[in-house]
């Protein structure tokens, strides 16, 4: 019972410290999406080529959801990865031209590739709102049943890809082969 | 030189004294707000209060520690811009709130809502001061009681304490 007594506040300070140790490595501009597990936000928008689009038109299929703009640096960065998984042919990717202006996002895609089943623009950043975007460049997998089941924040290099993306994308193949 | 010194010595003091009143006041006359200016349109004076309260208390969730007035982020200025818009449609401050909750988050909260996941946060300063409290009363009273109590022996005991004490009678 002593014994007890004295090892209580020890074991009570080693876990306080796990606790607030793991909180000095949380990343604080990272915030967890409200959306994840459930379904897109409806929208009726057009594509930056002008073409009327909506939830119908989302592929079938899993796939990524990149929110970008032709201001944003960090999506050069990320734009390799993109083109190349739209050359492997192994996921989808639909952009989201946040915040931007059409003539610039246009050109942009020309200079650099187009690696978007097409993009959905949003100029006003209303879809964006809907979504929980607060800054580009953002990415999100869908499901084929257009549930949203992850998010990254900032630049989705080929490490986010192997790191985050392949696990969580297996994790959903198995769960759907269930 | 004593004269001049004291004389020297006096006028710093003065100096300072202003120096400390002048600071006071600076400081506590409220500076110009920080916000940013929207060109929006209301119809009664409560709509701009109401707009100006919830845009004062809404965090801005690309820039970490700023209101959504006080930013200049493209997010906030598209959340203020739905503010307005919330509030010209007549939605209720709880109907903007859940609104803004179900696409941010608590993080859009300078206070978080109470549920049982914010619990500890809410209430664990208070819960950890409390049980510091009952550890520190126990220690104190254990201290006094030992310090009032009377140590006595009987003269078995004190033969048997002299004993190992070496001290023979």
């Amino acid at each position: 019972m002593n014994r007890l007594k004295f090892f209580l506040p020890v074991i009570f300070f080693i876990g306080l410290a796990m606790l607030l140790w793991r909180g000095l490595y949380l990343d604080p501009k990272v915030l967890p999406s409200m959306l994840i597990d459930k379904p897109m936000p409806e929208f009726a928008l057009t594509t930056v080529e002008d073409l009327p689009v909506s939830n119908v038109d989302l592929p079938d299929q899993m796939f990524l959801l990149n929110v970008w703009g032709s201001y944003c640096l960090p999506c050069l960065i990320e734009h390799p990865t993109f083109m190349r998984l739209l050359e492997a042919g192994e996921i989808p990717v639909v952009g989201v031209n946040y915040r931007d202006q059409k003539e610039l996002a246009l050109d942009w895609l020309e200079d650099n590739g187009n690696p978007f089943s097409f993009s959905i623009l949003d100029e006003s950043g209303r879809f964006g709102i809907d979504l929980g975007v607060y800054g580009a460049p953002e990415t999100y997998l869908v499901d084929a049943d257009g549930v949203i089941r992850y998010r990254h924040v900032s630049v989705l290099d080929e490490t986010i890809w192997k790191e985050e993306f392949l696990p969580a994308i297996a994790e959903l193949q198995v769960e759907s082969d269930q | 030189m004593i004269q001049s010194n004291l004389l020297r010595n006096s006028q710093l003091i003065w100096l300072s004294s202003w120096f400390i009143v002048l600071t006071t006041v600076s400081l506590s006359v409220p500076s110009p707000a920080f916000s940013q200016v929207d060109t929006f349109q209301f119809v009664t004076e409560e709509q701009q209060q109401r707009f100006r309260q919830l845009s004062d208390e809404l965090r801005c969730p690309m820039c970490q520690n700023t209101n959504l007035s006080g930013s200049t982020g493209g997010v906030a200025e598209d959340l203020r811009r739905e503010i307005y818009r919330m509030i010209m449609e007549g939605l209720t401050d709880q109907e903007i709130e859940q609104f803004m909750f179900e696409r941010y988050g608590d993080f859009i909260f300078y206070r978080p809502r109470l549920r049982a996941d914010t619990f500890l946060l809410w209430f664990g300063p208070i819960i950890f001061l409390l049980i510091g409290g009952f550890v520190a009363y126990g220690i104190f009273r254990r201290a006094k009681a030992l310090s009032e109590s009377e140590i006595s022996f009987d003269e078995s005991q004190r033969e048997e304490l002299n004993e190992l004490l070496g001290e023979k009678q």
